[in-house]
């Protein structure tokens, strides 16, 4: 390797570190207006800020850069920037969103970007959010319950085809847009007596998980508010992860429930999916 | 200041990663009262983002694997400076751990005869990574999480801890803040466990989330406890690198366990160049046989792009250096060329990589199935942390455990790729075992007033000095900066002084912080604490890397580019001296018994 010497106090910039940064400079930018909902416990306005966007940008980036350069005590949630911890749900543009995946090169040029706080939970400051409630419904859904070990050594065998069919649901990375956008939390309030579409994907997990022998469709249909879901696929939309939540989870269980209680919604699934048997 | 309201554990667990979910799983079933402590929301932490696998001699492929092999390959990787007991029990235990995820709803891939699939890694003789697609550490956490909300663990979501407090010598809970109302929480608790990952945002080029702080090295450094191995960081060779806002985010080495191989400009796969002597046994020929390797041919020997992070990432530099980069400043990843291999290439690619494809496509615009990726090294892991005892992971003080990424001693000098999630659950379940086991022989604790109220006062400085005191934000960018230039992958001795002047100037700019606003969900605030343990984490790795004068592992020192011998036998230590100044010392790496130092010579 070559060697390369700074002189004292100054600080070295390797060929490497220099390399990085002649690209940095090489990027492409120009001005973009961010609308901001700012405010705490659901009083609040959308505040215009100005700041350099650089190509391959995300909205994530420029909301950081906005907190570095003139708002320092702007409240937002995020962890990974990678689009797999699902905390940086936002309203971008009206649209439910992760912040971190969302380019700005795909977002108008000619009007400023808005970014306001999901929905369908209680206000608490700029762009967070209380989302506990969604942390205290998971655990009134029945857990996972294994049938007995296949192997005297306490493992189990499964085939892969088994594995592949679950493994949609648990690409689930928990950001809760699907909660925000379903009509029966956002519109409804029916918090009490519906989980939303993130726990109806879980509970499809877990119905469908190749090693579970638990039943969950008496709580489904009494407690969990299956029912309340009139697939309207609003939250299949939304899911950064692509997960089809109402076709593939919503609509398996709806039938498991119907077929278990003659539920006159049967028919109606049957109706809409065009299905004939 | 009475504000505060005071909670009551017996255990408290500190980070909600798979470390901390584990341990406190563990602690909670020995029928203590465990609160879990989390800077996030539950389900959000850095264990999220693992990729590849989890490493654990199953054997399910290549019966030839078993817990010898593995602690060998453990130790080689470390290049011997590993707590070796830590190895061995890390390389016994973990099969066991994996199979009771199993147990707790996670669903592993699959082999042909329904057991649990299993991959090539770097530095892995054998296919030993248990893994899901690229996202075996979503996985894992949803699994902990949701075993863990039926265990009866009171869960402490966005709260962060300001300071750690004491009993006399012994550890006896500690002072938080939670984050959305920014109101203090005092816990006190018979035993602590940190588990709160690493120190990855210290530098500017990183994979780490932002809650990596070194938030569990520097409590537990302030609080008393000893710093081991600081020196040792682990740059993982492949991050992305265009478009410039996505620098750093990691491409997993997944991709080249499937087959994925390294170019430089001129299409040359130039990690055949240079192959390091205690692996040429282990490396394959040519090009062919490594094809052969990874797709699962047990007479074949890994190709090059395999062999452990640190070479790999120096390697990269290297090419980027003397002007045999790709367009932007890194080297090329393919993954696009197996399509001639292997039926329906494109749809084999998108089925054992989907993350990944999906990632590059959305934030590069790159098809992974058709281009290469452009890629370079991104500050992925500390292999340093808090020193423990291997089989307790009680720290050198009492009653405070450590476990995971923030605890010294599994990986010696470098770790392997896979050992991670295999260490958070092996020392997870250990730390919560013996945190419960102290807890339970030991009494009631008292808090110190005095140190409660110096804590709320340190924590609410930074208001006192408000719109004019210098950004939080400004001071943590100049030292990102100023560590990835002057601490980095390639280190030098005028450097790495020069890195310790500026931190002193960063610590004095550190005091000078104000924070505008209030106390509810401030980030700036939050910044401006975290900056505290920035600055601790970063001086101990630039101490360590200055007095450590050779290159060994996850540590490269220009000036002194051979490893010495002399460096093999003992372990960098730091403490917090009497005057409050850092204090590097040399413990002795303690003799290994016959049977293990067998093991390691029959492996060579």
């Amino acid at each position: 390797m070559t060697s390369s010497t700074s002189p004292a106090g100054s600080h070295a910039v390797d060929a490497y570190t220099a390399a990085q940064e002649a690209q940095d400079a090489a990027v492409g930018h120009s001005a973009r207006t961010f609308r901001v909902w700012r405010g705490a416990d659901g009083q609040g306005e959308l505040r215009d800020y100005t700041t350099e966007a650089k190509d391959g940008m995300v909205v994530l980036d420029a909301l950081q850069q906005i907190q570095a350069e003139e708002a320092p005590d702007l409240a937002m949630r995020w962890n990974c920037k990678a689009g797999k911890c699902g905390s940086c749900s936002a309203e971008i543009n009206g649209k439910p969103r992760l912040m971190c995946m969302t380019r700005l090169d795909e977002l108008p040029t000619d009007e400023p970007v808005s970014v306001e706080p999901i929905r369908a939970f209680p206000h608490v400051r700029d762009l967070v959010t209380d989302v506990s409630w969604n942390f205290r419904v998971k655990p009134t859904i029945t857990r996972f319950t294994p049938r007995p070990p296949d192997a005297p050594d306490g493992t189990w065998r499964v085939d892969q085809r088994d594995v592949d069919r679950v493994q949609e649901f648990r690409k689930c990375i928990e950001c809760f847009l699907c909660q925000d956008v379903c009509h029966v939390l956002r519109d409804h309030h029916k918090h009490d007596e519906f989980i939303g579409p993130r726990f109806l994907v879980y509970a499809a997990a877990l119905e469908m998980h190749p090693l579970d022998v638990a039943d969950r469709t008496a709580q489904l249909k009494e407690s969990q508010g299956i029912g309340y879901c009139n697939i309207t696929k609003c939250c299949t939309t939304v899911c950064p992860e692509g997960i089809k939540i109402t076709d593939n989870a919503i609509i398996p269980l709806k039938e498991r429930v119907a077929d278990q209680y003659f539920d006159p919604l049967r028919a109606l699934v049957r109706l809409v999916r065009g299905k004939k048997r | 200041m009475s504000e505060q309201t005071t909670i009551d554990h017996d255990v408290l667990v500190i980070g909600a990663g798979g470390a901390g979910l584990r341990a406190a799983i563990e602690a909670a079933s020995h029928g203590t009262r465990v609160g879990v402590v989390t800077k996030s929301l539950l389900g959000k932490a850095h264990t999220v983002m693992a990729e590849g696998g989890v490493a654990a001699a199953m054997g399910n492929v290549d019966d030839r694997d078993s817990w010898r092999v593995h602690f060998a390959d453990t130790m080689r990787g470390g290049q011997y400076l590993n707590n070796w007991r830590m190895a061995e029990l890390h390389a016994k235990e973990a099969p066991a751990r994996v199979n009771e995820l199993e147990k707790w709803g996670a669903l592993f891939d699959r082999t042909k005869d329904g057991r649990i699939l299993q991959r090539n890694f770097g530095g892995h003789r054998y296919p030993r990574l248990a893994h899901v697609g690229d996202r075996t550490g979503l996985e894992m956490i949803r699994t902990l999480q949701d075993h863990g909300i039926h265990e009866g663990l009171d869960v402490h979501m966005e709260c962060t801890v300001v300071t750690l407090l004491h009993d006399g010598e012994r550890i006896a809970g500690a002072l938080a803040y939670d984050r959305e109302r920014g109101r203090f929480r005092v816990f006190r608790a018979k035993a602590v466990v940190l588990a709160t990952g690493g120190i990855g945002r210290a530098y500017s080029i990183s994979s780490n989330s932002w809650e990596y702080t070194g938030d569990g090295h520097s409590l537990a450094y302030l609080a008393g406890a000893a710093l081991q191995d600081m020196e040792f960081v682990q740059f993982h060779p492949t991050g992305m690198i265009w478009p410039p806002s996505v620098r750093g985010i990691l491409v997993t080495e997944g991709v080249r366990g499937e087959g994925g191989v390294l170019k430089n400009r001129d299409g040359r796969r130039f990690m055949f160049d240079n192959i390091p002597d205690n692996y040429k046994s282990q490396t394959a020929d040519d090009e062919e046989e490594g094809w052969r390797y990874t797709q699962g041919d047990k007479d074949a020997r890994r190709p090059p792009e395999l062999l452990t992070r640190d070479h790999v990432a120096r390697m990269i530099v290297r090419e980027v250096k003397e002007g045999r980069g790709s367009p932007h400043g890194g080297v090329f990843l393919d993954i696009a060329w197996i399509k001639d291999r292997v039926p329906n290439g494109a749809e084999h690619i998108r089925k054992k990589l989907p993350s990944m494809y999906h990632q590059f496509k959305q934030l590069a615009n790159i098809d992974i199935t058709k281009e290469p990726m452009e890629i370079g090294p991104t500050t992925h892991y500390v292999m340093g942390g808090i020193r423990v005892d291997g089989d307790t992971q009680m720290s050198t003080v009492p009653g405070l455990f450590a476990c995971g990424e923030c605890a010294a001693g599994l990986h010696g000098a470098n770790r392997l790729g896979g050992n991670s999630l295999s260490d958070l659950l092996v020392f997870g379940k250990r730390a919560g075992e013996y945190a419960a086991e102290f807890a339970r022989t030991n009494g009631d604790v008292r808090l110190d007033e005095r140190e409660i109220d110096e804590g709320m006062r340190l924590a609410l400085a930074p208001f006192e000095r408000g719109t004019s005191g210098e950004s939080a934000y400004q001071v943590q960018d100049a030292l990102q900066t100023m560590m990835q230039d002057s601490v980095g992958i390639v280190r030098q001795q005028n450097e790495m002084e020069y890195a310790l002047t500026e931190l002193e100037k960063l610590k004095q700019r550190a005091e000078r912080v104000g924070v505008p606003g209030n106390r509810e969900y401030n980030p700036g605030w939050h910044t401006a604490l975290d900056l505290r343990h920035l600055l601790i984490v970063s001086e101990a790795i630039a101490r360590c890397a200055l007095e450590r004068r050779e290159s060994r592992g996850g540590h490269f020192r220009d000036d002194y580019p051979e490893k010495d011998p002399a460096f093999a036998t003992f372990n960098h230590v730091v403490r917090r001296g009497g005057d409050g100044a850092m204090v590097l010392d040399r413990e002795p790496i303690p003799a290994l018994p016959a049977e293990l130092a067998a093991i390691i010579e029959e492996m060579k």
